[in-house]
């Protein structure tokens, strides 16, 4: 199978702090790829690697490899914003920018240097159809995107992140505030989505990454404690603490 | 004995509301003398006309024109050079001693009397660097004045956007200064405003450092090294050497209004720029 991203022998340190302890995972293209694990596991520490937005954290050391499609984006000559270009990201809250819902998803391309109306609206419209909100928002694109409601705000950020037209999206507990309806639509958007994109989504759902997730991965104390294909690792999990994990005993 | 909690909630509400009455009477009942003082002596003539015999006839045209002057120039000096620092101290640089030697400067300066601002232009642009009195060395008094307050004001309200609102913008693949540009400062704009309104109103009605260094000239400037009269001034100069009460009354209301229009001009910006992001 085609290895989207390759991550070897990663450790990150927070200050003297090793939040991750020596990571290697290969995340599969086309596929959802489900980050598990109780909080501090180091989870979300990780897809802050991948897009680098962990540039914006202080007193950070970065050791290891991330390869995207072979490029090294550690040590490699790539900079923050052109790798953003082909990583969207949805945050556990959603964070919608003070406009409207047009101009917050047209907030993207328009970095890109797209000015053409037509060409915005498409793909305004793309995103949003992708989103699985074209059908409430067709008529409300004026309308301030922070009237929206918080699940509708979430699938707003996700067409968001969309319409830069990436190759990965990393969601990091993205349904975590959101109502079983609200994260049943986000769910629905996945499973259309992976056939177009490499989906990460970091939750401490278990339920929720059992569900959609094709490959999960367990993360526990800076370390990755088991991985591979969801049915595998919810049935028969290799790792006593996989197992106490998934069936509630902590976390 | 103890006093039943309710009726100390009457009394601290009854207390609260008088204080707020009282504090709007005091301005309402200033704007009342000014105006019936000075509106019988209002008209067209009056703003449009050259003063004659030291103000005692006439208008206040070189007043008007040179108040919006020395106004206009000093705020379009003054706010891309205070909202530059502004930007710098919050978004380009990290918390040091020196930006809290900055700091310290900047709220200094805004402490000083406005006389020693107007002592400082006289002795460096007028004397020193040979300006003379004119709208040139007042222009950038004014400026040097009115920088601190559009400073702390603009810092305040680019720290109050959220930090949220800058990841989301980073993570859209925005630079540093795309997001400076089309999140901060837009998200910031209604409180950097209100400091630029602020600082047109001391620019507007301030006596001690224009006179100084802009001079009293009842001219009409029409270059930089003009000197000229502001309203404030003229007003000050006919009611301390009692020229004449009824100019100098009207003269207060001329300033009055204008000061009051610029402010709805400028709610009604904002209201704009507020509606766009929102």
């Amino acid at each position: 199978m085609d290895i989207k991203i390759q991550v070897e022998n990663l450790k990150i340190f927070f200050d003297k702090n090793e939040v991750l302890k020596g990571v290697s995972i290969d995340v599969y293209r086309n596929r959802i790829t489900g980050f598990m694990g109780p909080a501090g596991s180091g989870k979300s520490t990780l897809i802050s690697a991948f897009n680098r937005m962990i540039d914006f954290e202080e007193d950070v050391k970065i050791e290891g490899k991330i390869y995207i499609d072979g490029v090294d984006i550690i040590n490699g000559d790539i900079d923050g914003v052109s790798l953003r270009r082909q990583i969207g990201t949805v945050f556990a809250v959603p964070i919608p920018l003070p406009r409207s819902v047009f101009d917050n998803i047209a907030y993207g391309p328009r970095l890109k240097g797209i000015t053409d109306k037509t060409e915005l609206n498409e793909l305004v419209r793309d995103s949003l159809k992708k989103a699985f909100l074209w059908d409430e928002m067709k008529d409300r694109l004026s309308m301030s995107a922070l009237k929206l409601s918080g699940g509708q705000q979430q699938r707003l950020c996700l067409a968001r992140s969309l319409a830069l037209k990436p190759e990965i999206i990393l969601l990091d507990e993205p349904c975590s505030g959101l109502d079983p309806i609200s994260t049943a639509k986000i769910e629905d958007a996945l499973n259309e989505l992976k056939k177009e994109f490499t989906i990460i989504l970091v939750s401490n759902n278990t339920k929720q990454i059992a569900r959609i997730s094709d490959y999960s991965a367990f993360f526990y104390m800076g370390e990755l404690i088991e991985y591979g294909p969801t049915e595998r690792v919810f049935t028969f999990p290799s790792q006593k603490q996989t197992e106490d994990y998934i069936s509630g005993k902590f976390g | 004995m103890r006093i039943n909690p309710r009726i100390i909630d009457k009394a601290v509400k009854v207390g609260l509301t008088s204080q707020a009455f009282f504090t709007v009477g005091i301005l309402v009942a200033i704007i009342a003398v000014i105006f019936f003082k000075g509106f019988p002596n209002i008209n067209m003539e009056f703003i449009f006309s050259f003063p004659e015999d030291m103000g005692r006839h006439g208008g206040i045209f070189p007043s008007i024109v040179g108040t919006i002057l020395i106004a206009l120039l000093s705020i379009l000096l003054a706010t891309p050079l205070g909202v530059g620092t502004a930007i710098y101290l919050t978004e380009y640089t990290k918390e040091s001693r020196l930006t809290k030697i900055i700091r310290f400067g900047v709220e200094s300066l805004a402490g000083i009397p406005s006389i020693l601002y107007g002592l400082f232009g006289f002795i460096f642009f007028v004397i020193k660097l040979k300006m003379g009195w004119s709208l040139l060395a007042g222009v950038l008094t004014l400026t040097i004045m009115i920088l601190p307050t559009i400073i702390r004001t603009s810092e305040e309200a680019i720290k109050a956007v959220p930090r949220n609102l800058r990841i989301v913008s980073y993570s859209l693949s925005a630079t540093k200064w795309e997001t400076v540009a089309k999140v901060v400062l837009p998200s910031a704009f209604p409180g950097i405003l209100t400091g630029i309104m602020l600082s047109v109103g001391r620019a507007v009605g301030e006596t001690a450092a224009t006179i100084f260094t802009m001079g009293s000239s009842l001219r009409l400037p029409t270059s930089l090294m003009d000197s000229g009269r502001t309203l404030a001034v003229h007003f000050y100069i006919l009611a301390r050497e009692g020229i004449s009460m009824e100019k100098a009354y009207a003269t207060a209301l001329v300033l009055v209004l204008s000061i009051l229009s610029i402010n709805i001009i400028a709610y009604y910006i904002m209201n704009k720029v507020i509606s766009k992001y929102s």
